[in-house]
Formats: structure tokens, sequence, C-alpha cells
């Protein structure tokens, strides 16, 4: 029996506001427990929330990033639950009138594209942190009222590949709108996926299974992948799915049940009725709209079709808002656009991994770096050369002071090699012969020596060439 | 009168609200509870066709404050008051994460 798959998933982002969204408790991470929390966050008797007008900015933004419709008269409702996470009992979130409904994101696999459409976005308060021991747990309540997007995406998904696809450009475009740093390693973005199959031509949707708070896209994939081969041994030999909620063991690659699903009229939704309605006009959803960069796809044609770099490159540029910002900051100042993509791709990576830092908290200008390369470009330094250089751009030096403070000027004049290119021909006979029998090694023994009597200066293109030109005479 | 809630209903919002409920006191709830919902019911009777469900009912619109931190400084007052704290924290019984947030 054939099957096919359906995948939806539920991505929570954090919204990197000031302040939380119902209370001005400032929005901090890593500070003493508790210490960003007023009574409003405790959910103390007689407090009234007020709502953030940044969070519903950043919200609008998101959806309209996502190519999604705004609500114009969004309201909140309540999600009851007990949990000591959260000291009102409910979770302020949307149900009725999410902020944007049905967007859409476009994936490429192979060079397929699918758009995957976006059902909803809504705005909703985060919950504190649990600490467990064994004998007590813990609660810090700063995390409590962080601003949260939820996007649903519609059951478009067909298999964890496109899963993992998804995430990616959903990811690159909530960065480059810089309302969240989408890092999942830090939970500012957390995904919840559920999975169910059902035989090729089978109308209904299988039982679907969900999975929470995967803690990489990479899991993602593999937690699904699982899942999609379990789910297929079970009705195969005769059993059926049902509806649960399952962990992802990261060490055995894994899915194990944790409970089964509580129904969702348990949370007795309904109206928030102590916020009112919020009436968005077309005039703040223009103004947001002229707020909103380029988006990363938009980029990434523009640096393949006009700068000609590769699609590969345009791919690793993107990656953030930041690295893609500062190479056309580069470009702009006169960078060689290949160059500039191959040294964001080695030299500034490999700096950021080794310091484990940010491109924008290093002391690394994208005016620097062009200048740098300008200068390998017209010759004035060689690429090895150029490696000095990089290292003293990381400490923030000018590279073209640095260059002539150093004395680093790479030896280009003919007029100036040619007595060593003589020198060295007349004082190795046997390179000479080796060849001119088609040895080319030889030529690179010739060309060593000459980079050591000139401390490494000699251009070594130039150098080659004086070498052939006297040995062909 | 016809029944508007059954006991397994009343158990199971009992659970939810976390309240204890004991057998014996299970037809006394629920024959209350079927009043009160039987009162609610004459509501039914007023025509609401073509009218939008009221999901608040201030007249204000657009309450907003502006994206500006402000802290209050009250975690000392709201920790005292806390039935049992440690290091800052709120000190509770152990619970089952449910959340699979910190597995």
């Amino acid at each position: 029996m054939n099957f096919e798959t359906t995948i939806g998933l539920e991505v929570h982002v954090e919204l990197k506001t000031h302040s939380k969204i119902f209370s001005p408790s400032p929005v901090e991470f890593g500070d003493e427990p508790n210490a960003n929390t007023n009574v409003i966050d405790w959910g103390y008797p007689g407090v009234l929330p007020t709502t953030n007008k940044g969070v519903v900015h950043d919200g609008i933004m998101a959806g309209l990033a996502l190519h999604a419709q705004i609500e114009r008269q969004p309201h909140f409702d309540r999600k009851n639950y007990f949990y000591p996470d959260n000291p009102k009992a409910y979770q302020i979130t949307q149900s009725e009138t999410p902020i944007a409904h049905d967007g859409w994101v476009e994936i490429e696999i192979d060079g397929h594209k699918k758009k995957i459409g976006i059902a909803e976005m809504h705005i909703e308060e985060d919950a504190g942190k649990n600490t467990h021991a064994t004998d007590h747990s813990y609660v810090d309540l700063n995390r409590q009222g962080t601003p949260l997007i939820e996007i649903v995406s519609k059951p478009d998904i067909a298999s964890p590949e496109e899963a993992y696809a998804y995430l990616e450009q959903l990811r690159q475009i909530v960065q480059f709108t810089g309302v969240s740093d989408v890092k999942m390693e830090e939970g500012s973005m957390r995904v919840d996926t559920n999975i169910s199959i059902r035989p090729v031509g089978q109308k209904e949707y299988g039982t679907k299974v969900e999975m929470k708070n995967i803690n990489s896209f990479n899991y993602v994939r593999k937690s699904l992948d699982y899942e999609e081969q379990r789910q297929q041994r079970v009705l195969m030999s005769g059993g059926s799915i049902q509806q649960e909620t399952r962990r992802f063991d990261e060490t055995t690659g894994q899915t194990e049940l944790m409970r089964v699903k509580e129904g969702s009229d348990d949370y007795r939704y309904f109206p928030e009725p102590d916020l009112p309605v919020l009436t968005i006009s077309q005039e703040w959803i223009d103004q947001i709209e002229s707020e909103l960069p380029e988006p990363p796809a938009k980029r990434r044609e523009r640096y393949v079709n006009e700068l000609g770099i590769t699609d590969y490159d345009a791919m690793v540029i993107t990656q953030t808002k930041e690295m893609s910002d500062f190479y056309e900051a580069m470009i702009k100042a006169g960078a060689d656009a290949k160059l500039a993509a191959n040294y964001l791709q080695g030299d500034v990576n490999a700096y950021l991994n080794d310091n484990q830092v940010e491109l924008q908290d290093t002391k690394i200008t994208p005016e620097h770096l062009a200048t740098m390369i300008k200068l390998i470009t017209d010759g004035t330094i060689s690429s090895k050369m150029a490696k000095k250089v990089f290292k003293a751009i990381t400490k923030g030096d000018e590279p073209k002071k640095f260059v002539e403070d150093k004395g680093m000027v790479q030896l280009s004049d003919p007029a100036q090699l040619q007595p060593l290119v003589d020198k060295v021909v007349g004082a190795n006979p046997q390179s000479v012969e080796d060849f001119h029998n088609g040895k080319d090694r030889a030529i690179g023994f010739l060309v060593g020596q000459i980079m050591k009597e000139t401390h490494g200066k000699a251009n070594p293109q130039v150098v080659n060439k004086l070498l052939k030109d006297s040995m062909n005479k | 009168m016809t029944e508007k809630i059954s006991e397994d209903q009343v158990r199971h919002v009992a659970q939810l609200a976390k309240l204890k409920i004991n057998d014996d006191q299970l037809p006394y709830f629920t024959t209350q509870l079927d009043q009160i919902i039987g009162l609610f019911e004459t509501l039914s009777e007023v025509d609401t066709d073509g009218i939008k469900p009221t999901s608040s009912v201030t007249d204000q619109v657009n309450v907003m404050r502006e994206d500006v931190a402000d802290n209050w400084n009250q975690r000392d007052g709201l920790l005292a008051s806390a039935p049992d704290t440690q290091d800052g924290y709120i000190r509770v019984p152990t619970i089952i994460d449910e959340s699979g947030e910190n597995e």
C-alpha cells in the first residue's frame, strides 16, 4: 500500500520588543529570576492589561512579510488552563480573530518551487519558565508576558524535506523584518509539528500525531522521518493511529508517547473582557508595509541576476539580514561582487565561528573589507598578504593605512623583478632544464625562490610570466 | 426537566477547574448547574438574527500603550507575598512538565 504524508507546523516566534505584551515590564534575558515582573505579570487581582502597540505593529509586519491578510478588527481571547508557569490560570491569545490569515511561504527543493499556505498568525503572551528538581519545582516569571507570534501552516507540507525547507524560509523572512531574532538555540523560535498519513487516494486525513518543542530544524526533519515510517508500519500491520503527543529522543532518533491529547474545548476559550477590541486602519497597514525591508528571496534574485554570483553564494549571504546588508554595503563601497561573497563565506564566517560573535558585534566594517578587496584586485597586495590585512581589519584597522605602514605593498613592477628573475634562472640550471623537459613543477620551485628573496612581496602572477618569458627565450 | 448537563460533564469540568467533588456531591451540583443553564436559556428567546457576536462590552477601541519598558521593581514585594520562595524563584510542589520544553 502507498501512503501520502500530511504535515502541519506551528511555529512560535518571540518578538524583540522593549516591553511585554500586556505590561510595561522589560523584555530582557538572563536577568535575576523574577526581576522583570510586576503585579500584572503575576496576575494579581484587580490589575488590568494594556496592549503594547509595538506588538500589534510587529504582528502586522510579520503578517505582511508572509503575504497574509491583516485582520482589521482583531480581539484577544482567553485560553484557560492551570499550570504554575502561568499565574493567571489563563493565557491571553487570539482564537477567533487572529491578527493575520491566509499567507504563504515559497519553498524550493531541487529546483522545484512550491507555495506552503499559512492558515493564520496570532499574537499572544508567553508563559514563565519552570525548573524541576526532585523535591520541588521552581518558577521564574521573567518570560511571562513576553510577546509571541504563532504561525500556523496549512496542511500543505508533504514531506519532512518540505517541512525543513519551510522552516528555513520562514526563519529568514521573519529575521529580515527584524521583529525577532528567530533563534532555535535561544528559544526565540520554537516548533511544534503534526503529521498524519493516509493511503493514496483516500479523501479524509489520517489521525494526526503532535510533537512539541523540537529544538533544531534537523531534529524536526528526523522526527518527522521517523514518525512517517512508524505510522506506516502501524497501519500496514493492521493497527490504528491514536491522537497523541509524542516526544523526539535525540539520542535514539525515535519518537515516544508523551500523552494522549486533550480536546481543545477543554481550554474554554472566550473573548478577553479586560482588553478592548482593536481597529487597524489601512493607513497604519500601508505605513508598516513601507517600512518592510526587501525580503531575502528578492535579494537572492537580484544578487544572481545583477551581481552575477551563484545561487549558492546568494543563499549563504541571505541567511541573515545583517550579513546581506553588510554585503550590499561592500558592493556599494566598490568591492568585486564575487570576491566579496567569497570573503564573507570564508574568512569572515571563520572569524565569527572561532570567536562565537555576530557580524554586527565585530569591528569589521563593510568599507574596510571592500578596501582590502580593491587592494587585491588592483594588484597592490596578494591574497596571501590579505590574510594579515584581514586580521588587522578585525581589530578595526584601516586596511590602506595598515598596508602602507607595514610596507606590505606587493612587487608587481617587471623592471624591479627582472634582475631577480635573471639571478634565480642563472643560479638554477637544473630547474631550467627540467622546465624545458616539460616538468611544470620546476617553475613552482623558481617562483618560490623569488618569493623567498622578496620576503613574500613579489606578485606571483607577474613572476610567473617573467620566468616563462626568460626561459623560453 | 430535561437534562442539560450530565454527571460526567460536571466531573470533567470540576477536574478542569481543579475542584475536588466526591461522588455524593455529584447529583447535588449536577442539579444546580442544570438549573443555572436553564436560566441562561431564557437568553436564547431573544431574536439575534443578523446581529454580530459581541466580543467586548466596553465602547473603547484601540487603547494601546507605546512600547516603552518600565520596571516597577516589585520583585521583592511579590516574592515576599508568595507562599514559598528560594533564591528569587517561587518554590512550588514538584510538577510534571507537560510542555516538553525541559525534556
